[in-house]
């Protein structure tokens, strides 16, 4: 069993580094949603958000990476409870869930890229392949994250006793899911 | 010294039927955002209520799932300056650059 060592909040150190790391990314995508909105409207040709942007798709990729935080939380839940098979089923559903987020995004990039929207077609198409893509490296790094820690759990590795490890991929992963929960309204839906 | 399992557990973490019930209330929000993207009667009051409803389901996530409800008060403080700090950067900058300027 790893301990946590005694600090002078009571807290364990890593939860509380992690805490100032998903401040600073709030600080990150910030300055990139930010720079969104502040570019909004001003491209001088087209396409624009209204043309191009596919809701029906962008809401059912949505409601998937919703649907993982609740597969990763009941991941947390599982491992806590020391329920191995549960905790594996969990992970690997968090895991796929993100996957196929990904897959989403990878089909909304390529179908704009063919109707003619790159990274330099206009302002709409810098700063919208800008944040979204910083948001997809960001599920991307969570994803192998998970994969990470379900491999760990087939080795045994992922006990009771490891379960602040899963906490913390869980905040991240929940962060992610909060960052595109305002892209979503930002970008999609306030055209 | 105290193990990973109690660092996780120092604070008790909502249930599965929490869980569950906010993954419910998410849905339905997500739905409602969508539904009142394509309602024309909503068009005038769009913004604000697109924001409150996706503020809403931010609080939710952050709360129960990340925790922050039942966590310490420190955990709350540490995400919720920046996150102002951002919100007050992206009021600021729209300002700057007009974008709450009619015509």
């Amino acid at each position: 069993m790893t301990h946590a060592h005694v600090t002078s909040t009571g807290l364990d150190s890593r939860k509380l580094a992690f805490w100032t790391f998903i401040g600073s990314e709030c600080l990150l995508f910030g300055s990139l949603i930010s720079t969104y909105l502040v570019y909004k409207g001003r491209s001088v040709r087209g396409p624009t958000p209204h043309e191009i942007l596919n809701i029906p798709v962008t809401s059912v990729s949505t409601f998937d990476l919703l649907m993982s935080s609740l597969a990763m939380v009941l991941a947390l839940a599982a491992v806590a409870r020391g329920d191995r098979v549960w905790a594996r089923v969990w992970l690997a559903a968090t895991a796929f869930l993100g996957l196929v987020f990904l897959g989403f995004q990878a089909y909304e990039f390529t179908s704009f890229v063919h109707e003619g929207l790159t990274i330099t077609t206009n302002l709409f198409g810098s700063t919208f392949f800008t944040l979204t893509g910083f948001h997809g490296g960001h599920v991307a790094v969570g994803v192998v994250w998970l994969l990470t820690l379900l491999v760990r759990s087939f080795q045994g590795k992922l006990g009771p006793d490891k379960a602040l490890n899963v906490e913390i991929a869980g905040l991240y992963w929940h962060f992610v899911d909060v960052v595109w929960i305002v892209i979503f309204t930002v970008v999609y839906l306030l055209q | 010294m105290v193990s990973d399992q109690d660092a996780a557990s120092q604070h008790a973490h909502p249930g599965t039927g929490t869980y569950l019930a906010v993954a419910a209330v998410l849905t339905i929000i997500t739905l409602v955002e969508v539904g009142v993207f394509y309602v024309p009667a909503f068009k005038a009051v769009l913004a604000p209520v697109l924001i409150t409803l996706s503020a809403t389901k931010f609080a939710l996530v952050v709360m129960f799932y990340m925790h922050l409800k039942s966590d310490s008060k420190l955990f709350t403080l540490i995400f919720s300056l920046p996150l102002l700090l951002a919100l007050g950067v992206a009021i600021a900058l729209l300002f700057l650059y007009g974008a709450f300027v009619r015509g």
